[in-house]
């Protein structure tokens, strides 16, 4: 140990101390926040905020499975009724008519402030007439049935109006009564939670609570073989959570555990093996304390990221260890030499790293961001260490066991793999080939490819969801106002020319807040074009001549419109105790400073425009109205959104590989020297993609992160060869040592592909690879 | 509400289709089916009097009927008002001005029962319908009534007797009493004869 140790050391263990605090006080974070964009569009915002909390982030999809149909029913029935009584859930729907009456007694009972066909001229003499006389004819349809007891209190047919305006959405089959899929096997309810998408302990809650209570609903039916399905995005979010905090603490322990056995195996000696993770450590601390800085959170893909990082800064430490302090060099004076010999190189190294993540800094996409930041700290902190900490701590006589041997031994065998290299030319150049016809399919450009949610469960989803008449909102408009009231008559506005779209069979029709509960200035509207008693009864004399329905079986009809005349307008807390008071809130939402509405649209179902909505002919529709109106296709957003991305990601990149290319030239000053170090790390990546490719995966945006990952690793391999090639190659030990250095990579970034969250097997499955090809080709692509 | 209106609408939809494609000259029951069953499609004219205690006169509506083996039935009303029924397979719908419909049939359990016993009726199946309707065949082939009652009590709340007249081979009209005591009546033209 020499007297520079102390200062090294003291600023080393400051930056531990500092770091342990400020990670103590990190949040850390699972959720899919981190791939939301950090400063959105106004169309971005409602998407962000219908991920969040919007009415679809807080359903539960649920199935009930085997048993008979008798039995599924009966379960059903038996969980919804112990899901109504929980206030953890807003609504539980199965099927079964729990909010009918209510429903239809508001409706009947406020049907002169709710109908939209309530006009004055509907209440003058020809109004009345005209609206009679469609009543009367609806007796001769099938449909009368429906009206035929209600036609003496309401004759101008405001309840049809009113059901039919309500009367959208499909729904799904009815068995033993209660909804059923479509071949009858499998028993349907959706819960809506009161608490946030977001509010993923909420969520867990929930989930926890429809499990409970379909095992006590099984054993009362004693119905052992029942199966319970369960789906939607808060089971989604919290699998993933749970999976995501699994798998990374997993996935570290395997990779510290088999990184620890390699270089036990090769430093055969416990106190290299705790030096040599000095620089792990620091890394690792330095990247979560920056991007806990930088971010204020950390998510959990950058932590389990972050093993992969092990994989990395393990190698400093072995190319310390092994090219400066072979056996019988027992002073640190014989051992400085060693370093000044390789230093220069592990710093171009670093610094050809750095260029190529320092790119992802600048993503609009704060994952990446996170990425880029924990990685360029990560290193920067790991290689710093080996530098100027570690060399002080060596024990004197520190000794590893000698692998000069080893290194003869690859000498050999890279004499005869340089014979190998128009091989790898003619692979690279097949590689180019595969991705040159496969272009168009290379990049997914979705968003749900990022989804941590295993493919089997959003099939799962997928198919409860198409059973349940797919109650997912893809098509939104959104309008916002300054109050509930502004909000409510713009949608009423925009709500008029959705009317005539779902006329023309442009769209299949909308949902509106406004049909639950029009604006106050409407309802009073309404209100008063309703004639009083005696002027009504005067009308209806004159209304009713030449129809077979005479005033006098009316008068139940007079005093239901002198009642309404009296009523106040309906608000908010009419609803409660209805379906309608759900339906409401999810579609009229108070935000910080205004409220919006929101106006769910569906496809037509046929017709010319079945299953699509013209975004271009509802726009145009929209433009039409001063209500400044969005309309938002929100899986088109998402995808826009990624997609987007994507395309940066992939510029930044580009722009990685521009500042490296640049880098190695001001270093080597040498265009020569520039290509060959370069060409193992193209070739890597292009036979890695290819790969991909032939495999059939489309590459997402973290196989570009563990593309720049190779030429990381890489970059390193490639430098040794380029930088020894004065003295006829590379040392035995320099060999020796990349080989560990590459064995610990692939260890670290392999256990990543056998992750089941697929950013982190994107990444596993990409680096562990490109790694190993990436050695390979420095080593053959080398000049003897 | 919904469910009460149904019932005697598909009755008097499958009735009257099937009601032209009528049978052959021995007459019995299972002749009655047999023939009924080898038609595969047709056409015929209708004029249908409601008689509800709240008006006082019958409403009238008149349109065309329709059938397609082995499951698609459309009743097109012309007057007073355009409207369509379409029934095919379980779904059925309705269009009347701008307004659509779409239901699913087995969404109504004693509905679905019912109508597949008329379907069952079309291609011959008697059991079926024995299954859903107590059935009597009366009179003489050149003036017959076939008379079902709902064996459903849930059936029963709403309609009380479905009477189908006819002559030799033609169907002439279709009653249906409610429990409420209003009735509706169904003549029925065949478009070949008509025209």
């Amino acid at each position: 140990m020499t007297r520079r140790l102390l200062p090294a050391l003291l600023v080393w263990l400051a930056f531990v101390g500092l770091s342990v605090a400020v990670v103590s006080q990190t949040r850390f974070t699972s959720d899919l926040s981190a791939f939301l964009p950090a400063s959105p569009t106004a169309e971005q915002q409602v998407l962000v905020d219908q991920l969040r909390d919007g009415m679809v982030s807080r359903l539960l999809l649920i199935g009930i499975e085997g048993g008979n149909a008798t039995t599924r029913s009966a379960l059903s029935r038996e969980l919804a009724r112990q899901l109504r009584a929980d206030p953890a859930f807003g609504v539980v729907a199965n099927g079964e008519p729990v909010h009918r009456e209510r429903d239809q007694a508001l409706l009947f009972g406020n049907r002169y402030l709710l109908s939209p066909a309530v006009t004055p001229q509907r209440f003058g003499v020809e109004g009345l007439h005209a609206a009679i006389g469609e009543s009367v004819d609806l007796l001769a349809s099938p449909l009368g049935m429906l009206t035929k007891s209600l036609l003496p209190r309401d004759p101008t047919g405001e309840m049809m109006q009113l059901l039919e305006g309500l009367d959208g959405d499909a729904r799904p089959a009815l068995v033993d009564g209660t909804w059923a899929s479509r071949d009858g096997q499998r028993a349907l309810l959706l819960a809506q939670t009161r608490a946030a998408g977001s509010d993923l302990d909420a969520q867990q809650d929930a989930i926890a609570k429809v499990r409970e209570a379909f095992t006590t609903a099984t054993q009362a039916q004693q119905a052992g073989d029942a199966r319970l399905l369960l789906s939607g995005p808060g089971v989604f979010a919290v699998a993933s959570r749970a999976t995501i905090q699994d798998e990374v603490l997993r996935l570290m322990l395997v990779s510290i555990a088999l990184i620890v056995t390699l270089l036990l195996f090769i430093y055969r000696s416990a106190t290299a093996l705790l030096l040599g993770l000095l620089p792990v450590v620091s890394g690792a601390l330095a990247g979560v304390v920056a991007v806990s800085l930088g971010f204020g959170v950390v998510h959990g893909i950058t932590l389990g990221f972050g093993t992969t990082l092990i994989g990395e800064a393990v190698d400093y430490a072995i190319y310390l260890f092994v090219q400066s302090a072979p056996a019988g060099e027992r002073h640190d004076a014989e051992r400085r030499p060693g370093i000044a010999a390789f230093w220069p190189t592990i710093q171009l190294g670093v610094l050809t790293s750095i260029c190529g993540f320092a790119t992802l800094l600048f993503s609009g996409f704060p994952g990446l961001a996170q990425l880029g930041l924990y990685s360029v700290a990560g290193l920067v902190a790991a290689v710093a260490t080996t530098r100027f900490v570690l060399p002080h701590l060596l024990p004197s006589g520190f000794a590893i066991r000698d692998v000069g041997p080893l290194g003869v031994q690859l000498q050999h065998l890279l004499v005869n793999a340089r014979h190998l290299r128009w091989g790898i030319v003619a692979l690279a150049l097949a590689a180019a080939a595969v991705i040159h016809v496969n272009r168009d399919r290379v990049w997914n450009r979705e968003l749900a490819a990022l989804s941590p949610v295993p493919a089997a469960d959003q099939a799962l989803d997928l198919a409860l969801r198409s059973d349940l008449g797919a109650p997912d909102v893809r098509h939104l408009v959104v309008i916002s106002g300054r109050d509930a009231e502004s909000a409510l008559q713009a949608a009423e506005a925009v709500g008029a020319r959705l009317q005539q779209l779902a006329n023309e069979g442009a769209i299949g029709g909308f949902e509106s807040p406004a049909l639950y509960l029009p604006s106050q200035a409407t309802q009073l509207a309404r209100r008063a074009s309703l004639p009083e008693p005696a002027e009504l009864g005067r009308r209806l004399e004159l209304a009713t001549i030449g129809l077979p329905l005479p005033a006098a079986r009316l008068q139940p009809f007079v005093a239901d419109v002198a009642a309404a005349r009296e009523r106040a307008p309906l608000t908010r807390a009419d609803l409660d105790g209805t379906s309608f008071a759900l339906a409401l809130d999810s579609l009229l939402i108070p935000q910080r400073d205004h409220w919006i509405a929101l106006l769910p649209l569906r496809a037509p179902s046929d017709g010319p425009f079945a299953h699509a909505i013209d975004p271009d002919r509802v726009r145009t529709t929209l433009e039409a109205t001063d209500a400044r109106a969005l309309f938002i296709d929100l899986k088109g957003e998402s995808d826009r959104l990624y997609s987007g991305y994507l395309n940066e990601a992939l510029l930044l990149a580009l722009a990685g590989v521009a500042a490296i290319v640049a880098l190695l030239g001001l270093v080597l000053r040498s265009a020569p020297r520039v290509l060959r170090v370069l060409a193992p790390l193209v070739a890597a990546v292009l036979v890695v993609v290819a790969g991909l490719v032939l495999a059939g995966v489309t590459l997402t945006i973290l196989h570009l992160v563990g593309l720049l990952l190779i030429v990381a690793v890489g970059s390193n391999y490639a430098l040794f060869f380029d930088g020894s090639e004065s003295s006829g190659g590379p040392a035995p030990r320099t060999l020796a040592s990349m080989l560990f250095a590459n064995l610990t990579t692939v260890a670290g970034f392999g256990v990543l592909a056998f992750s089941s969250v697929p950013v982190l097997q994107a990444i596993g499955g990409t680096v562990g690879p490109g790694a190993i090809l990436a050695l390979l080709f420095a080593a053959v692509l080398s000049r003897p | 509400m919904r469910r009460a209106g149904l019932i005697p609408l598909l009755c008097a939809v499958a009735l009257a289709i099937a009601a032209p494609f009528a049978a052959a000259e021995a007459w019995n029951l299972e002749q009655l089916m047999h023939a009924l069953g080898k038609q595969r499609s047709g056409r015929a004219s209708f004029v249908e009097r409601k008689y509800l205690a709240i008006l006082d006169a019958p409403v009238e509506s008149s349109g065309e009927l329709r059938f397609r083996a082995p499951d698609r039935l459309e009743k097109i009303t012309l007057e007073p008002r355009p409207e369509s029924l379409v029934l095919e397979g379980n779904t059925l719908t309705v269009v009347r001005g701008e307004r659509r419909h779409v239901v699913q049939l087995s969404d109504y359990r004693e509905i679905a029962a019912f109508i597949d016993s008329i379907r069952a009726t079309l291609a011959g199946d008697r059991a079926a319908l024995e299954r859903t309707y107590a059935a009597s065949l009366a009179g003489m082939p050149n003036g017959w009534t076939l008379t079902l009652l709902p064996r459903d009590p849930q059936m029963a709340e709403v309609v009380l007797r479905i009477t189908i007249s006819g002559s030799h081979a033609q169907l002439r009209g279709i009653e249906i009493l409610q429990a409420d005591g209003d009735r509706s009546v169904m003549e029925i033209v065949p478009e070949r004869v008509a025209r």
